[in-house]
C-alpha cells in the first residue's frame, strides 16, 4: 500500500473481486415540514454507481461533502437498505438480505468511523467496547475474551492494562485506535474507513495511517478509504474513485488520477490541494469552480457536473456520459465525460454557458 | 501511551509480539477507569443542600420503617382511641402535650403515631407507583424512539392521549367504581404517570440513536434489543433516575390528594391525605391536627425535590434545561 505502486494497482485489475457494486442507488425521502402533506421529493444520495473492489487493495473514495461517499459505503456495508441495484460481497449477493441475515456477515466487513468521540459509547469501558465483536458473534467468553481483547489492544498500540478505562480517558488518536481495534477484532476481510483521520491532528493522522498500512499487510485487509483530504488518499490508495453528486466521475490507479486527471471535476478538485510550500506562487492554473454543488434532490440533467463545468457543451446537459476509458487511457482508468481533459490542457475557470440550458449556472 | 513519532516502531514491535502478552503487561496492576457514576458521586458529595435533603429522606424512610417502634415508645397504637385523655370533655382533640407530643385527632388518636404510619403509605405508593411508571415508560419510550415509524406513531399518540386526560377526574371515577384500596391507588397512578417518563425517554433515544456508536454497534451485528438495552439504556439511566427521584414527591402528593378526596386508601388506615381532610372540619379548634400532617407532606416532597435537583446536577451537569 505504499505510494506509487502501479504494478500492484495494475495487477489488481485482474485480481479477484471482493466487493462488486452494480447500478447502486440510494434515495432518501425528504422530511416534510408539513405534518399533513407527505413530500415526494427524494435526495439522490447515490445515483447509479458501478464499482469493483479487489481483494487486498485500498480503494480511495474522494469527493466533496455530501457527494454520497458515506452513503455508498453504508450501502455496501448494508447499514441502509438499497433503493436499487446490487451489492455482491465475496461472491454473495447481499443486496436484499435482512438485518438479521446480515449479522453473520458482519464478521467479515467492518467500519472505522470518522469521529473518535462519537463512535465510542461513553458509558462503556474500552474492554467491553472492543469485546463487543467477540460477544456478539459468540466467539469468546470471560477470561478468553479478555485475553483476546488485550491482544487486539496491543496490536493497535494501546496498553492492554487500560482495559477498564472509559473512552473519555483517552486522547483523540488513542480513541481512534480503539475504533481500529474494534473493527479489527474479528479479522474481517473488508474494512470501510469512513474518514478515519479527518478528525485528528496531522501528527496523529500519520500514526493512524501507518497503523492501518501495517495491519493491511499483516492481515491482507481490503480497505475502502473515504476521505476528502486528497493527499491522504494519495498516500494510502491503490486506486481512487472520484465522486460528484452521487456518481463516480473518474476511477483509476492512484497515480493516474493525480497525474493525468481526465474529468474536469477531478482537475478542479486536484488543483484545489494547497501546496505546502510558501515560496511557490499561487498556481495560476488553479481551476476555481463557480457556483455551488446543485441540490441532490433535483440533480441536473445529463452530466451532473455540466452547470459548473468550464468545458460543458450542449450535449452534456442531455447525455449522461458513461464511465469508460477515454483518450487512449488503459482499461483501468475510466472517466465519465464527453469532453475529457487532455494531458497538458489548461482548463478555464468559468463555467461554459450552454445555449438552451434554462437557468444560469450560478 | 506515548504519542511520539517512534510510535510506528512500537506498533511493529507489537505486531511481532502479538499473541504473546508481554510479562510486564500481565503483571501490571489493573488500571480502573473512573466511571461516570463515580464522578457523579464525587460531585454529589460536594453538594451540601442535597446531602441534607438526602438525610431528611433517610430519616423519613427510617420513621416509616420503625413506625411500630414509635408506637410502642409512646404506648399508643395507631388505631387506638383515647376517649379519656385524648379528647376534651367537649369531645374535641387535645393539643400537643407531654403525653401526645403532636396532639390528637378528632377520634382521640395520637397524631405522631399516625403520621409515622402515614409515612409508610406515602413511601410505598411513591416508590412502587414511580417504579412501575419508570419501567413502563422506559420500555415504551425506548421502543418508540428506537424503532420509529409505526411503533413510534402508535406509542407517541397513546402518550399524547394519556397526557391529555384530566388525571384527577379520571382517577376519582376509576377508583370510585372499584373498591378503594392501596393496590388500586398504585395502579391508577402508574397508568397515568408512565406517559411523561416515556416522553422523556423517547426524546433522549431519538437523539442517541443517531450517534455513531449506535451505527458502530449495528455494523458489528448487534440486534435491536441489544442496542436498546446495552448501548442506549446506560446513556439514559442518569436522566431516568433523576426523573424518577422528582416523580416520587409528585406521586406522594397525588396519593395524598386522592385520599383527601376520599378515594384513596380507605380509613381507618393512617394516611396523610385522610388526616388533612379530617382536620379541615375542626382546624379552628385544633390547628395541630391540620399543621403536622401537612408539614410531614411538605417536608417529604421538598426533601425529595431538592435531592432530585442535586442528583440531576451531579449526574448530568449539562442537561439542566431538560426537566424545567
Amino acid at each position: 500500500m505504499t505510494v506509487g505502486a502501479p504494478g500492484k494497482a495494475g495487477s489488481a485489475v485482474d485480481g479477484d473481486v471482493l466487493v462488486r457494486v452494480e447500478g447502486l442507488k440510494k434515495y432518501f425521502p425528504v422530511q416534510s415540514t408539513s405534518a399533513v402533506r407527505r413530500s415526494h421529493e427524494q435526495v439522490h444520495a447515490v445515483d447509479g454507481v458501478d464499482l469493483e473492489v479487489f481483494r487486498g487493495e485500498t480503494l480511495g473514495l474522494v469527493g466533496e461533502t455530501g457527494c454520497g461517499k458515506s452513503t455508498l459505503a453504508r450501502s455496501i456495508a448494508r447499514l441502509v437498505d438499497l433503493t436499487e441495484g446490487h451489492v455482491e460481497f465475496d461472491g454473495r449477493d447481499i443486496s436484499h438480505l435482512s438485518a438479521r441475515q446480515m449479522r453473520p456477515l458482519r464478521r467479515e466487513m467492518q467500519i472505522i468511523f470518522q469521529d473518535p468521540y462519537g463512535s465510542l459509547n461513553p458509558r462503556r469501558r474500552v474492554g467491553s467496547i472492543i469485546g463487543d465483536p467477540f460477544a456478539l458473534h459468540g466467539i469468546a467468553d470471560g477470561a478468553d475474551r479478555k485475553k483476546r481483547v488485550q491482544e487486539v489492544m496491543e496490536l493497535v498500540g494501546l496498553k492492554p492494562e487500560h482495559f477498564n478505562r472509559f473512552p473519555a480517558e483517552f486522547s483523540g488518536g488513542q480513541r481512534q485506535r480503539i475504533g481500529v481495534a474494534r473493527a479489527l477484532a474479528l479479522r474481517p476481510k473488508l474494512i470501510i474507513c469512513d474518514e478515519p483521520v479527518s478528525a485528528l491532528d496531522v501528527s496523529i493522522q500519520a500514526q493512524i495511517l501507518n497503523l492501518l498500512a501495517d495491519l493491511q499487510s499483516e492481515f491482507n485487509l481490503t480497505y475502502i478509504f473515504i476521505a476528502h483530504d486528497l493527499s491522504v488518499v494519495r498516500h494510502v490508495s491503490d486506486r481512487v474513485a472520484v465522486m460528484y453528486l452521487g456518481k463516480i466521475v473518474e476511477l483509476a490507479p492512484v497515480e493516474d488520477v493525480y497525474q493525468v486527471p481526465r474529468h474536469p471535476y477531478s482537475n478542479a478538485l486536484l488543483s484545489a490541494v494547497p501546496m505546502p510550500d510558501p515560496h511557490q506562487k499561487v498556481d495560476s492554473h488553479q481551476v476555481i469552480l463557480s457556483g455551488d454543488v446543485p441540490s441532490p434532490i433535483n440533480p441536473p440533467s445529463g452530466c451532473r457536473f455540466h452547470p459548473r463545468c468550464p468545458k460543458a457543451q450542449a450535449k452534456c446537459s442531455i447525455d449522461d456520459p458513461a464511465l469508460v476509458p477515454v483518450l487512449g487511457d488503459p482499461p483501468a482508468h475510466v472517466t465519465a465525460c464527453h469532453f475529457p481533459v487532455a494531458t497538458g490542457e489548461v482548463m478555464e475557470s468559468r463555467p461554459a454557458v450552454i445555449a438552451g440550458d434554462g437557468a444560469p449556472a450560478t | 501511551m506515548s504519542m511520539s513519532p517512534s510510535d510506528s516502531v512500537a506498533i511493529e514491535d507489537a505486531l511481532v509480539a502479538s499473541g504473546v502478552p508481554p510479562p510486564e503487561g500481565a503483571a501490571a496492576s489493573v488500571i480502573e477507569g473512573r466511571s461516570p457514576w463515580r464522578l457523579a458521586y464525587e460531585r454529589l458529595r460536594r453538594d451540601r443542600a442535597s446531602l441534607i435533603a438526602l438525610a431528611v429522606v433517610v430519616v423519613i424512610i427510617l420513621v416509616a420503617i420503625f413506625a411500630p417502634v414509635i408506637a410502642s415508645l409512646t404506648g399508643h397504637g395507631v388505631y387506638q382511641q383515647f376517649r379519656d385523655t385524648g379528647l376534651t370533655p367537649d369531645g374535641l382533640p387535645v393539643g400537643p402535650n407531654h403525653q401526645f407530643l403532636l396532639g390528637t385527632d378528632d377520634q382521640g388518636r395520637d397524631i405522631l403515631v399516625r403520621i409515622a404510619y402515614g409515612a409508610r403509605i406515602s413511601l410505598i405508593v411513591g416508590v412502587v407507583a414511580t417504579a412501575a411508571e419508570v419501567v413502563l415508560g422506559t420500555v415504551l419510550g425506548l421502543a418508540a424512539g428506537y424503532f420509529g415509524k409505526v411503533v413510534d406513531t402508535v406509542i407517541a399518540r397513546i402518550i399524547d392521549i394519556v397526557l391529555s386526560i384530566p388525571f384527577l377526574l379520571f382517577a376519582i371515577s376509576l377508583v370510585s367504581i372499584s373498591h378503594p384500596s392501596l393496590t388500586i391507588v398504585i395502579v391508577v397512578i402508574a397508568i397515568f404517570g408512565w406517559a411523561a417518563v416515556a416522553r422523556v425517554v423517547r426524546g433522549q433515544v431519538l437523539s442517541l440513536r443517531e450517534k455513531e456508536y449506535i451505527e458502530a454497534a449495528r455494523a458489528l451485528g448487534a440486534g435491536p434489543w441489544r442496542i436498546m438495552f446495552i448501548d442506549i439504556l446506560p446513556n439514559i439511566v442518569a436522566p431516568i433516575i433523576v426523573y424518577a427521584t422528582l416523580l416520587i414527591p409528585v406521586t406522594i402528593v397525588i396519593e395524598a390528594s386522592l385520599s383527601y378526596l376520599g378515594v384513596g386508601v380507605p380509613p381507618p388506615t393512617a394516611d396523610w391525605g385522610t388526616m388533612i381532610s379530617g382536620a379541615q372540619q375542626i382546624y379552628q379548634q385544633a390547628w395541630w391536627y391540620l399543621l403536622f400532617p401537612s408539614l410531614a407532606l411538605l417536608i417529604t416532597t421538598v426533601a425529595f425535590n431538592i435531592f432530585g435537583d442535586g442528583l440531576r446536577d451531579a449526574l448530568d451537569p449539562r442537561a439542566e434545561q431538560l426537566y424545567k
